[in-house]
C-alpha cells in the first residue's frame, strides 16, 4: 500500500507535470492548517481568510520550487506564515519591534493552582463557554507564543518542524511553547474552577 | 532526586510531550503521586491541549473551503478538454 507521503509526492509530481487541477486535491487536507496559521499572526478572521487564500495561491504558483526532501506541510506552513507577516507589516509597521520588546519582558510563568480541577469531568470540555474562553485566551497570548502554540498544539507539527517553519531553534520553540501553555492554564484556571462542582472544604489547602 | 513543585512546573510542558529523560520523568511521577496541586495543574494543562486540538474549538469561517477552491479554480484556469 502506498503511504500518504508517497501519494502526496506523486500528486505533486503530476501537478508540476501539468495536471494542475489536482492541486485542489493536494491542498484539501491542509486548508484548516493554512487558515489557522495565518489567523495566529493576523488575529482577525477576515484578514486570515484573505491571507489563507493568498498563501494557497502562492503555494500553487511556486509548487515547482518545492523540493521533495522537504515536507510539504512545513513548506506550506512557511508560506502561510510569510503571508500572515506580510499582512501584519502592512497593517502595523511597528509590530515587529513591539513583538521583540514583548519577548524580552520577564513574565511570571508559574501555573495557577487548581485543586478542584480533578472534579471537572472531561464532559465539561464539551461546554461551549469553555471553548470560547480558550479561543480568547489563545488570541490574547503574546504573538511569539501564540505562533508557536498554534503550530505545535493546534496543527500538531513537531518541535523541529515548528522551528523550521518559524526560523527558530528547537530550544526556543520549547521555551515558548511551555510559556504559552502555562499562560493558558493560568488564564483558564478561574474559569475551570467555576465550572467545577462546588466541593467546599475538600482540597482547599495551600492555594 | 526529590523535586519541589516549582521544579515540576518547569517541566510540565516537556513532561506532557514526553521529551524528558527517563530519570526526570520518574522523579516527576513520584512527586505527582503525592502532590494534588501539581497533579491538578498537569491535568488541567493536558485538558486544555485536548480542547485546543478539538476541531470544534477553532472553527473555520462558514464557506471558507468553498471560497478557497473557487479562487483557486480561477487561478488554475479552465480545465483542459478531455
Amino acid at each position: 500500500m502506498q503511504t500518504a507521503a508517497a501519494r502526496e509526492a506523486e500528486l505533486i509530481a503530476r501537478i508540476v507535470g501539468g495536471e494542475k487541477e489536482l492541486f485542489h486535491e493536494l491542498i484539501r487536507p491542509y486548508e484548516r492548517m493554512v487558515y489557522l496559521t495565518v489567523l495566529s499572526i493576523v488575529k482577525n478572521e477576515a484578514d486570515a481568510e484573505d491571507g489563507a487564500q493568498e498563501a494557497v495561491i502562492n503555494a500553487y504558483r511556486h509548487l515547482g520550487s518545492f523540493r521533495s526532501e522537504a515536507k510539504f506541510s512545513t513548506w506550506l506552513t512557511t508560506i502561510a506564515i510569510n503571508e500572515g507577516k506580510k499582512r501584519l507589516r502592512k497593517a502595523k509597521a511597528l509590530e515587529n519591534s513591539l513583538e521583540e520588546e514583548a519577548e524580552e519582558k520577564e513574565g511570571d510563568y508559574t501555573p495557577a493552582s487548581l485543586t478542584d480541577w480533578r472534579g471537572v469531568p472531561l464532559e465539561a470540555l464539551e461546554r461551549q463557554e469553555l471553548r470560547d474562553a480558550l479561543r480568547k485566551a489563545v488570541a490574547s497570548l503574546p504573538d511569539n507564543y501564540r505562533q508557536v502554540f498554534t503550530l505545535r498544539d493546534l496543527e500538531e507539527l513537531n518541535t523541529e518542524e515548528t522551528a523550521e517553519a518559524l526560523g527558530l531553534t528547537p530550544g526556543v520553540v520549547k521555551v515558548r511553547l511551555h510559556r504559552a501553555r502555562i499562560l493558558l492554564q493560568k488564564q483558564l484556571a478561574p474559569f475551570l474552577k467555576s465550572a467545577a462542582p462546588a466541593r467546599k472544604g475538600f482540597f482547599r489547602r495551600a492555594l | 532526586m526529590k523535586l519541589d513543585c516549582k521544579h515540576v512546573w518547569e517541566y510540565i510542558s516537556e513532561y506532557i510531550d514526553g521529551s524528558i529523560d527517563a530519570q526526570l520523568r520518574e522523579d516527576i511521577e513520584r512527586h505527582l503521586e503525592h502532590c494534588e496541586i501539581c497533579a491538578a495543574i498537569l491535568d488541567s494543562t493536558r485538558n486544555i491541549l485536548i480542547l485546543t486540538a478539538d476541531d470544534r474549538t477553532f472553527e473555520l469561517p462558514v464557506g471558507y473551503s468553498k471560497r478557497l477552491h473557487e479562487r483557486l479554480a480561477k487561478e488554475i484556469g479552465p480545465e483542459p478538454d478531455v
